[in-house]
């Protein structure tokens, strides 16, 4: 790829990630969230991918371990409801405990960041996962296309 | 008109549906029933979505939203459904691209005709 | 504790697979030995959650509700807007029932795969894979929602295709994995048109919400759209005729303990046909019924006679697995005919409909022994044409033992379970009209002379000079198939005890009104 095409996915990577890095963030005040933030930051990775930029071989398989990260919050979060008296698999049991447990009342409220409980750090988890997963797919199509790795996606169907 | 406009993206579904579906079932490329299943995939999605809209309802966001459109907001149930059979559909087409890939790489083609060979 | 563990069993059953399969996700290549024994662990624990959920509903004969997120013990409905709003699961006789062996096939059918797919590739992500599957199949027989049926099914039909493709096999696996993938999308798409349909008129995706509003009125055209999507899309996914196509070619294509889990996530996608076409659609049952009834005949047609011409061991058997599906379908269509029929006719709806259910139970047990059977077969001799092998009973007896027990019963002879429920299915197709039971028998006449032909020119006749060296599959392997057989030959033995016990209450599920 042409030197221009190169420093404009350089300059414009860390906006898509940051961008995306919002939508998570915000995921339960504003339409987004976990997996649309998480595709955002995708695109990122398949910026440098799109212009050449070759990344080195251990980050790469740092995705591998995002995709696994997340998924694994994810489930640890769903746990924690187990752990609230009378609660449920998925229960939101820091709906008032930790960093997002500020308590609010039903209806319109001005949409302060730090309140929803699990479903915040659920958003949280999901996004790293997409992150780490549409990179892992890309990735592997990309070796698939080149003709070497074996070229097998995994369909894990998150 | 109006019945007309409000019809439309049903109609524009159900034409999708069909085009998607006649993909599938006619091209002979695999790279093309793929596109065939996607587009299926984007109608079920769209007739979703069409689904859930209502007439003077308001989306239901509660952030920075004022109480009379609160009174009016729709059930997110389908926009939801449409999420998730987006990311399902993420999953299953890139899983799909994996398999033409690996075809492609045994067999040196994609052509569906010069490809079965699993028969009886 | 117990308590803790038994009322969150049903979300279990599902999560514990999931975080062993994620937990192997982060391990990657590394820990050969961790990495085996959480894959076990994680089928374990999730196959001893459902067995508990599907025990706890048949001793107390009433379901098991369990609702995600909610406040623990509340009902699906209990919430201020009185609206099904949250993931629901409800398990019943029926969920119950097709759980018992979908648990007891994934710690099998895992248990052999370890060793199997040893000795051909193995991989990081076969065993994820495996868990995400079995967990699906779990998800499927326990929902109690329209849309989160649709969820599992695109997880079992994804980790499915790609377990069938998981050995490229010079691109003929990954060949039949496209096909399946393909095809399971298309109808994946079907069901979730049909299932927008219905969101659109009654704003309900819970099963008794939308079968209470279905029924409340005359059906509408919307209704039967909706009903032509769901069913035509379960019944490509369970395999019947006409949409038959994919099964010869995934399942002999698939590694051996994968055909034999694939046909328990297929067995799934028949549970959820019976349910829908009896609890939401009873009042097309006379037209469903029938075209059941088509279908079973076909099915059970077609799957033999595209049997008795092959010559590969595993594609004859997925032929076979097509036609006993067909008996699955008869029983339940004649039961189906019944129902819609004069008051007096609900027992032999009922008894049709348990004969039917016991067929799929016995079937998941005597066919995936089968499976496993030639895939230790052809593991052992890397051959899998039926004109190849043979003398194979002098080096490998307890595979030929099994692999006969499970072709006794598959052909439907007594003393075996497969006898018992085609019995029932002779007797009450019979009460329908005498065609069904003709055509049933010269199936089962057909199969058994197919089974014939496979048993001894595998297993019987004198030892080949090139199978001189073949050994008896590793314990790993031929464990899974003593259990099955023993199982089948216990069925056999007391299928009054079943039918009493599990069957007639799953049966009256859904011919005694939606519940």
């Amino acid at each position: 790829m042409s030197k221009i095409v190169k420093t404009i996915a350089a300059l414009l990577f860390p906006a898509c990630l940051v961008f995306g890095a919002y939508v998570v963030l915000h995921g339960h005040l504003t339409p987004g969230g976990g997996f649309q933030g998480g595709a955002v930051m995708a695109t990122a990775a398949a910026l440098l991918l799109v212009a050449g930029i070759p990344l080195a071989s251990k980050h790469e398989g740092r995705y591998h371990a995002l995709e696994a990260l997340g998924l694994g919050l994810f489930l640890f979060f769903a746990f924690v409801g187990l752990g609230a008296a009378s609660g449920s698999f998925f229960f939101n049991a820091l709906a008032s405990h930790g960093f997002f447990g500020q308590a609010v009342a039903p209806g319109p409220n001005p949409g302060n960041l730090h309140t929803s409980g699990t479903i915040a750090w659920m958003n949280l988890a999901v996004g790293i996962e997409v992150l780490g997963g549409i990179s892992v797919i890309l990735y592997a199509l990309r070796e698939a296309a080149r003709g070497e790795g074996d070229g097998k996606a995994e369909g894990d169907g998150k | 008109m109006t019945v007309l406009l409000e019809n439309a993206p049903i109609a524009a579904a159900a034409a999708v549906f069909l085009l998607g579906v006649a993909m599938v079932l006619r091209e002979r490329h695999l790279f093309r029933t793929l596109m065939g299943l996607s587009l299926v995939e984007s109608a079920v999605n769209l007739l979703l979505v069409a689904i859930g809209y209502r007439h003077g309802g308001a989306s239901p966001i509660y952030t920075l939203q004022t109480e009379e459109a609160a009174e009016k907001m729709v059930l997110p149930t389908v926009q939801a459904l449409t999420l998730t059979s987006i990311v399902i559909g993420l999953a299953t087409t890139a899983m799909l691209l994996a398999f033409a890939v690996t075809l492609h790489r045994t067999r040196g083609t994609l052509d569906i005709d010069e490809l079965r060979s699993l028969r009886g | 504790m117990i308590a803790f563990l038994q009322l969150h069993a049903p979300a279990l059953a599902v999560a514990l697979p999931l975080a062993a399969a994620i937990l192997l996700l982060a391990l990657g290549n590394h820990a050969k030995r961790l990495a085996g024994f959480l894959f076990l662990a994680g089928l374990l624990s999730g196959a001893c959650f459902a067995w508990a959920t599907a025990l706890r509903v048949i001793a107390t004969g009433t379901p098991v509700d369990y609702v995600f997120g909610a406040p623990a013990g509340a009902g699906p409905l209990d919430n201020p807007a009185g609206i099904a709003l949250r993931i629901a699961f409800r398990v019943d006789a029926l969920g119950a029932l097709c759980l018992l062996p979908a648990a007891l096939l994934s710690c099998l059918a895992g248990h052999y795969s370890c060793a199997s797919e040893r000795v051909t590739t193995g991989g990081a992500f076969f065993r994820p894979l495996f868990l995400l599957l079995s967990a699906g199949v779990y998800g499927m027989l326990s929902t109690g929602d329209l849309f989160n049926f649709f969820v599992f099914l695109e997880i079992t039909s994804l980790s499915g295709a790609a377990l069938a493709a998981y050995r490229v096999d010079g691109g003929l696996a990954t060949e039949a994995g496209f096909k399946y993938a393909a095809l399971s999308s298309l109808a994946t798409m079907a069901y979730l048109l049909g299932a927008a349909l219905l969101i659109a008129q009654y704003d309900a995706l819970n099963l008794r919400v939308l079968a209470q509003a279905l029924n409340s009125h005359a059906p509408t055209a919307l209704d039967t759209m909706a009903m032509v999507c769901l069913l035509s899309a379960l019944l490509l996914k369970c395999g019947a005729f006409p949409l038959h196509q994919w099964v010869p070619d995934v399942y002999s294509r698939a590694p051996g303990g994968v055909s034999a889990f694939l046909l328990v996530s297929s067995q799934a996608s028949l549970y959820a046909l019976f349910r829908f076409a009896f609890a939401l659609f009873p009042q097309f049952a006379r037209l469903n019924g029938a075209l059941l009834l088509l279908a079973g005949a076909f099915s059970m047609f077609v799957g033999v006679t595209a049997a008795l011409a092959q010559h590969d061991v595993k594609r004859l058997i997925s032929h076979h697995a097509v036609s006993q599906t067909g008996y699955m379908l008869l029983g339940a269509g004649a039961g189906l005919w019944w129902t819609a029929g004069a008051a007096g006719e609900g027992t032999l709806a009922t008894d049709a409909l348990a004969s039917g259910l016991f067929h799929m139970v016995n079937y998941a047990l005597y066919n995936s022994l089968l499976f496993l059977a030639a895939g230790a077969v052809i593991a052992a001799t890397k051959r899998r044409d039926l004109d190849e092998l043979g003398g194979l009973g002098h080096r490998m007896p307890v595979t030929a033992a099994c692999f006969g027990l499970g072709a006794i019963a598959i052909a439907g002879l007594p003393p075996l379970s497969g006898f018992a429920s085609k019995w029932g299915l002779y007797v009450t197709s019979f009460r329908l009209s005498p065609f069904w039971a003709v055509v049933a028998m010269a199936v089962g006449l057909m199969t058994l002379a197919s089974f014939v032909k496979v048993f001894h020119s595998v297993f019987l006749g004198p030892q080949k000079e090139e199978f001189a060296s073949v050994e008896e599959a590793p314990k790993a392997m031929t464990f899974p198939l003593v259990v099955l057989a023993v199982l089948t030959v216990l069925i056999g033995l007391f299928p009054g005890w079943t039918f009493d016990r599990l069957l007639g209450p799953a049966a009256a599920v859904l011919t005694g009104g939606a519940q």
